[in-house]
């Protein structure tokens, strides 16, 4: 199958501190990776390599036409901001060249009324906050996902639909999903790859090889009580 | 050749429109102080023009410039804050500037003073704000998203930082084409005072930009009739009208 992205001995340093090291994989099209580790592993600094926004050593490798929906941990938005959630999604409309009826799509996708989004931005709950975002990277169509804790602060039937949204997308249109998590039930569920960004070493594979108690007392330096069924 | 008198006056306007403009987008991005200390800068390159017996206007231009790249590559560099870098230049700036001009010289920089205007500036000067209004129209998509993230931008192609050092010219240029009016301590003024007291009362990027624009333009030209009525300079009155609206808004937040 044709590899969407492939990771060879990345590194990302931030002055002398090595945040990620020597890390190798490839993903194939359509597949779902979840990315887990203790806090402070190097997880967001990953998605933020991957995105470009950060400099990396090794290589770092796109399949040619990829489009990017990329949802942050957290935003520091100025509560006082006057944006509401359509000022962003039309933006976001107008850079890639798509009509206002896309905008609609991806709120009804997310599940946010049109009365939330027209709402300054700093007025809106965090979760709200959290499902414009997912509705912004959405929008235009992308064929590769990355988000980072998406359902952090979303009540469970927001959970529940952002679940089916991406359960859909990669049904439909084949959409590669780069996740962070901290739910391994969610990972184990959803994802068809693993990398688990340990203290020594990273750990890349299918779930039922990477979230073994082993490898997961290694990484979070704890016993963890936690064991992959198979779906077969 | 020098203008008539609509031409200064058009210009006044039409500078006032672009300072309403851009401060919209520097208020959102909370560099207001950055953004004002940053117009300081334009007095060391007045102090040359001076010198160099050059138009101290294209000198005002050549500092805000300079300043802008070298605040914007510091950051970039060092990771500083922009704010800790831009005091850093600012002070530097301020102190060379002092040192350079002296006397009236430098009361009318530092506070402005409105002067004969040529046709040749007058055309430059406009096609200068033209520009401003110009990048803005057609970037305020990619300034909006960079401003709410600068990850995001970069995960949908925008080059975050190139279209940070585009944006930071504009300003400099917008102060450069109000210094000869407002001088260089209250031109940051009209780019903040406005875009801030819209921020208060607007919700939504339209409106909010539509009213920093308007309260621009309004304290600009109600701020050189009190000048003009009370025959002292018109500087000081347009800040003051500008700081009156900002008043106001803060009544209509408590009581609204």
């Amino acid at each position: 199958m044709e590899n969407i992205l492939e990771v060879d001995h990345l590194g990302v340093r931030f002055g002398d501190t090595a945040v990620l090291r020597d890390l190798t994989f490839a993903l194939a099209k359509g597949a779902t990776l979840a990315v887990i580790g203790q806090n402070g592993s190097g997880k967001t600094v990953l998605f933020r390599a991957l995105i470009g926004a950060l400099p990396h050593d090794g290589v770092l490798r796109w399949a040619p036409g990829t489009r990017f929906g990329y949802v942050p941990q957290k935003l520091d938005i100025d509560r006082d901001l006057p944006l509401t959630g359509f000022d962003l999604l039309s933006a976001r409309a107008g850079i890639a060249g798509v009509g206002a009826k896309q905008v609609s799509t991806a709120l009804g996708r997310v599940g946010l009324e049109g009365a939330v989004a027209s709402r300054p931005i700093g007025a809106l709950s965090g979760g709200q906050f959290q499902l414009l975002l997912v509705a912004f990277a959405l929008l235009a169509d992308p064929n590769v996902l990355l988000l980072d804790e998406p359902t952090a602060g979303i009540d469970e039937p927001g959970q529940d639909r952002l679940h089916e949204v991406l359960r859909s997308l990669r049904a439909e249109r084949d959409t590669t999903v780069l996740l962070i998590s901290h739910e391994l039930s969610v990972v184990s569920g959803q994802a068809t790859h693993v990398l688990c960004l340990g203290r020594k070493r990273a750990y890349f594979g299918p779930p039922q090889e990477v979230i073994t108690p082993k490898t997961l007392e290694e990484v979070y330096g704890t016993h963890v009580r936690f064991h992959v069924h198979d779906h077969d | 050749m020098s203008t008539t008198t609509i031409e200064p006056a058009l210009l006044l306007l039409v500078t006032s429109a672009a300072a309403g403009l851009v401060g919209s987008f520097i208020v959102m991005r909370r560099m207001v102080l950055a953004a004002d200390a940053l117009s300081h800068v334009a007095l060391p390159g007045i102090g040359f023009a001076l010198l160099l017996k050059i138009h101290p206007l294209a000198g005002a231009l050549f500092a805000l410039l300079l300043g802008t790249v070298l605040i914007w590559g510091i950051e970039r560099r060092a990771r500083l804050p922009v704010e800790t870098v831009v005091g850093v230049v600012f002070s530097g700036a301020l102190a060379l500037g002092s040192l350079m001009t002296s006397g009236d010289e430098l009361i009318q920089a530092l506070l402005g003073k409105p002067t004969q205007l040529g046709s040749a500036e007058f055309v430059i000067a406009l096609a200068g704000a033209a520009g401003v209004v110009a990048f803005l129209a057609l970037r305020w998509r990619e300034l909006l998203v960079s401003l709410v993230s600068r990850d995001i931008a970069t995960s949908i192609g925008i080059r975050a930082w190139s279209l940070e050092l585009q944006f930071m010219i504009v300003f400099a240029i917008t102060v450069a084409l109000g210094v000869r009016y407002l001088g260089v301590l209250l031109m940051g003024s009209l780019v903040i005072i406005p875009a801030a007291t819209a921020k208060h009362v607007a919700v939504g990027l339209r409106r909010m930009v539509a009213v920093a624009v308007l309260l621009a333009v309004t304290s600009t030209a109600l701020g050189t009739w009190i000048g003009a009525v009370t025959g002292g300079e018109t500087g000081p009155p347009i800040v003051l009208v500008a700081v009156a609206f900002f008043l106001l808004s803060l009544c209509k937040r408590a009581f609204v």
